[in-house]
């Protein structure tokens, strides 16, 4: 049984200039003890999907989904209450902005105390040995003296990883991590990256990491889903996705990679991700598509086969070239 | 330190040092954290200095020294000639625009009761006597300059991505048309294609108006891309400086090839050797004796525990180790 299962979830934003579709039937899997990458343009609405799995967007997103399953439970019928004692514990997430998820009134010992106080009960001391080991397993130095630390008193990195630590206090079974490792160094994002992999092996946790870094995805990731402007363009295994890619928008975002680049000037995909107001009528993409035929501008694509990184595209690429309509049916 | 600096160089470092007093609980002694320990370096008209190195070793320090939000405990810093020590205030003001920051946390930077549009025209409405007719303008230009929809002008920070944001950061910190922008981890919160085309604005941007750098980066990937000059440092030193060629190609100090080594390769094939770093990080409150990476250095020998090694020439770069 998946761990989690997330079938055709929308998410649609109340705005003053009107409705916006953020997430557009997007559906996740994550099996236990699975690495699984969202990549995409910003904006894709990577973290929103994972901000409503976690039950956190504010009242003016109205989500919807066929299915919303963790661990067995429909997270859709589930009480707040029985939903808030899942939400921390078993399923918890390391959000994107470090800074502005902890709060700047408490220490460090006493915002990771807290975690482990309310979901398993804690008392004082364990608590401290518990946050001691955290702090040493994320890689801080000093922990001891880190306990009394308010969060202006540490570095981008430090409070990523106090983060970090936080998010593993009451030992998931799955870690949804937003952009774990933007404000830290190589070697200490490789320890880190250690660390959720071997917690993964030895505990069977299962880890959503949603990152722009490739080369992380390439190292960490066993499966890896591709999102466009709310929907999910391509997905498939890490490796075949790297050495042939099948949507148009993946094959552009390979294609910037500075490591790849052949020129001072990086390739881009030119123009914008759509905004509200100009949504296209045809495929998501085909303002920006190289490839774009006649039939991209007017009608959605369909989701081609697994083969085929199920891209959504009506002429799904086969080494950087489009195969053809055939194809895509 | 005597050097004469080149007439062309924006930014000149000399020594710098920065030191912060820190409390570690209620009733415990104040002890002092070195963030950064004599660092120097100079940056010329159009160039970007890359600075990198572990989380805490002084790089975000070293950005707000030189955009003098905060100033050096000791050492000098000298903008366009002038030393803005002993400059008269209204100089200090002047400096002060021509030196303009990305922070590395763009939720933090914006305020969430401005509008993007508002954002952008500030620096303008509190430095210069433009109408609001010419901000609105010049913020709109801005805006598409850095590829923000028009749609996004009276919007509030919280309607977007990570990425959105960071544009916003550096389209604000451009308005002023700054000579040098310190830029904090600018393209790590961006995704892929749209960090591509702000390094591809970046470059423009240098070319247009002759903008110099200073790119605290993590990403070695980007800093390979993007630099002239590689700056690592270490626990608050400089341990090595050069070319970017001379960096990447022939890396020289123990630390900096740990560095290249543990970055992730975009290759899900490919087989690299790690470079484990052996060690804890070390405590910003007790830096080890000798030099400051001896107790992760695979190569560390007796004299590095006890005399802390200078930057030297050596194989066409600076770099601070008794091995190599
Ligand atoms: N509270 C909100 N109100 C209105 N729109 C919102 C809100 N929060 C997010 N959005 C919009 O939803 C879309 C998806 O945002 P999301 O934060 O999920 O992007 P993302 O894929 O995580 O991007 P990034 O990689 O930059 O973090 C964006 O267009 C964003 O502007
Ligand atoms: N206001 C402050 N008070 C006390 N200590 C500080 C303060 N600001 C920074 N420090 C300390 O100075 C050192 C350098 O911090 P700095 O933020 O410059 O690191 P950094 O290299 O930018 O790290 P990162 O890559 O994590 O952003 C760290 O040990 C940090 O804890
Ligand atoms: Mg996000
Ligand atoms: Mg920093």
């Amino acid at each position: 049984m998946a761990l989690l299962e997330i079938r055709n979830l929308s998410v649609t934003f109340r705005t003053r200039g009107g409705l916006f579709k953020a997430v557009d039937g997007v559906d996740i899997v994550v099996e236990p003890n699975e690495v699984l990458a969202i990549v995409g343009e910003s904006g894709s609405g990577k973290s929103v999907a994972m901000l409503a799995v976690m039950g956190l967007l504010p009242w003016t997103a109205d989500v919807t989904a066929d299915a919303m399953l963790f661990d067995g439970q429909d997270l859709q019928t589930l009480k707040p209450a029985e939903r808030r004692k899942i939400i921390g514990k078993d399923m918890s997430m390391i959000f994107q902005e470090p800074m502005s998820s902890l709060n700047p009134c408490f220490t460090v010992g006493f915002q990771i105390g807290e975690a482990l106080k309310t979901h398993l009960g804690m008392d004082k001391a364990q608590r401290k040995v518990r946050t001691l080991e955290l702090l040493d397993q994320v890689g801080i130095t000093d922990p001891e003296r880190r306990l009394a630390a308010f969060p202006h008193q540490l570095s981008g990195g430090m409070s990523q990883r106090v983060m970090i630590a936080m998010a593993l206090s009451c030992r998931p079974k799955l870690l949804i991590a937003d952009e774990p490792s933007t404000a830290l160094d190589v070697t200490i994002q490789a320890q880190i990256l250690d660390l959720l992999v071997s917690l993964k092996r030895e505990t069977g946790m299962a880890l959503v990491l949603i990152t722009h870094d490739m080369g992380v995805v390439a190292e960490t990731a066993e499966r890896v889903i591709v999102q466009y402007a709310g929907r999910q363009v391509e997905q498939s295994a890490t490796i075949p996705l790297f050495a042939d890619p099948h949507h148009p928008y993946t094959h552009g975002l390979l294609a910037a990679l500075p490591e790849r680049a052949t020129s001072s000037r990086l390739p881009t995909i030119p123009g914008m991700v759509p905004g509200q107001f100009n949504r296209p009528a045809g495929c998501l993409f085909a303002p920006r598509c190289a490839h774009a035929s006649a039939i991209c501008h007017t009608t959605p694509p369909p989701k081609a086969g697994a083969a085929m990184g199920e891209a959504l595209c009506w002429t799904p690429l086969v080494n950087g070239m489009p195969v053809g309509k055939g194809a895509a049916a | 330190m005597n050097a004469i600096p080149k007439p062309s160089a924006i930014l000149e470092a000399r020594a710098l040092s920065r030191q912060y007093i820190v409390r570690r609980g209620m009733f415990s002694p104040y002890a002092s954290v070195r963030a950064l320990e004599g660092v120097s370096f100079s940056l010329e008209a159009g160039k970007t200095l890359a600075v990198v190195g572990e989380s805490g070793s002084g790089k975000s320090t070293l950005g707000r020294l030189v955009t003098m939000i905060e100033t050096p405990s000791s050492g000098a810093l000298i903008i366009n000639g002038k030393d803005v020590v002993e400059a008269d205030p209204a100089t200090r003001e002047r400096l002060r625009r021509e030196i303009q920051i990305v922070f590395q946390n763009p939720y933090g930077s914006l305020n969430p009761r401005q509008t993007i549009g508002m954002a952008l025209e500030e620096p303008l409405l509190v430095n210069t006597d433009m109408s609001a007719r010419d901000r609105e303008a010049a913020a709109r230009a801005m805006m598409a300059r850095v590829g923000l929809r028009p749609e996004f002008y009276g919007r509030y920070p919280h309607m977007f991505s990570g990425g959105q944001r960071q544009r916003i950061a550096i389209a604000r910190a451009l308005m002023l048309n700054p000579k040098l922008l310190v830029l904090d981890e600018p393209v790590s919160a961006l995704d892929v294609s749209i960090r591509a085309q702000v390094l591809n604005l970046l470059k423009d941007l240098q070319e247009e108006f002759g903008l110099a750098y200073l790119f605290i980066s993590h990403d070695l990937s980007v800093v390979k891309h993007i630099s002239d000059d590689i700056m690592v440092i270490y626990l608050g030193h400089a341990v090595e400086i050069g070319s970017r060629e001379a960096i990447f190609t022939n890396p020289q100090h123990p630390y900096t090839r740990a560095l290249l080594a543990a970055t992730p390769v975009a290759d899900p094939g490919h087989k690299k050797e790690r470079i484990i770093l052996s060690g804890e990080l070390p405590s910003p409150f007790e830096p080890p004796s000798g030099c400051p990476f001896h107790p992760r250095c695979a190569q560390a020998v007796a004299q590095c525990k006890v005399d802390a090694p200078v930057l030297e020439q050596k194989s066409g770069r600076s770099v601070a180790c008794w091995v190599v």
